[in-house]
């Protein structure tokens, strides 16, 4: 049966994340950085942002809920069981502070096959309060056996 | 400016997660994936126990290569990494990494993330503005 490729180019809504002090803090903390500007308001600030900032991979945090409902999409219909995920791009734009609420839309790239296996490639937009881009991730996972 | 060459080696970070990363982890990321935090669950569905979260992974190169701008957040632009090998919890992660090309201040980094003979993250590209 040939691999389901209805979704692509197809949009999700908008999800909404508001970054919190703490949450940065929990996810420096597991990582082991140990920058100050991640911890303490005053280092961040002296530094030049406007409060506690995101190291760059916290764009999981905020953009990764937002794939929720497009992996769940019957139009997607990926086999969770075999799926594992291959490969992550992330551009970054403006840095992420506490306080900020971040917008993420995604976007269905691709769905290919390729050597027996499916190729879904998924995009998320990730814009701050002021409508600037602080980061594009482009998610790609694999389902074995399509 | 950066004083980076084309071919130089990066200084590696070397981080052997405890037993216990992969719960916390889950808690700060929010993936509960039970392969990661459940190593009967793991075994049960063919692995050889509770692995560890890709995007941690790749959250240790993406630290490597900020390590680079002393920490800055801001200077790394781009990530592009893929996974392969599955990473283990209680052995040691070492992520290494080699200038690809230097344009005035943008510097690319080819990183690798292994443990043992094992990579678990490969071609993983970091674009850095230094």
């Amino acid at each position: 049966m040939p691999i389901k490729t209805d979704a692509v180019g197809k949009e999700w809504p908008a999800v909404t994340y508001q970054v919190g002090r703490e949450k940065i803090k929990e996810y420096a903390a597991a990582l082991g950085i140990d920058n100050p500007v991640h911890f303490d308001v005053g280092a961040a600030r002296e530094a030049g942002f406007r409060d506690v900032v995101a190291p760059p991979m916290f764009a999981v945090v905020y953009s990764g809920p937002a794939l929720g409902p497009v992996l769940f999409d019957p139009e997607v219909e990926m086999n969770f069981a075999a799926m594992v995920h291959g490969g992550q791009v992330f551009e970054w734009g403006e840095p992420v502070c506490s306080g900020d609420e971040i917008s993420t839309v995604p976007k269905c790239l691709s769905i290919e096959e390729k050597g027996g296996k499916g190729f879904y490639v998924f995009e998320t937009v990730s814009t701050n309060q002021d409508g600037a881009e602080v980061v594009r991730g482009t998610w790609t996972n694999i389902v074995r056996g399509v | 400016m950066s004083d980076l060459n084309v071919g130089d080696a990066v200084p590696e970070l070397k981080v052997t997660p405890d037993k216990y990363l992969p719960h916390r982890y889950a808690g700060a990321s929010g993936d509960f994936n039970p392969i990661h935090i459940d190593d009967e669950f793991a075994k049960m569905v063919g692995l050889p126990r509770n692995i560890l979260h890709g995007l941690y992974s790749m959250g240790l190169v993406a630290k490597a290569n900020a390590a680079l701008a002393g920490g800055d957040p801001r200077a790394l632009k781009r990530l592009s990494v893929q996974f392969r090998g599955m990473g283990m919890p209680e052995q040691e992660i070492v992520v290494s990494g080699t200038v690809k090309s230097v344009d005035g201040d943008r510097v690319v980094i080819d990183t690798v993330a292994a443990q043992g003979e094992t990579q678990i993250i490969k071609n993983a590209e970091a674009e850095l503005e230094l």
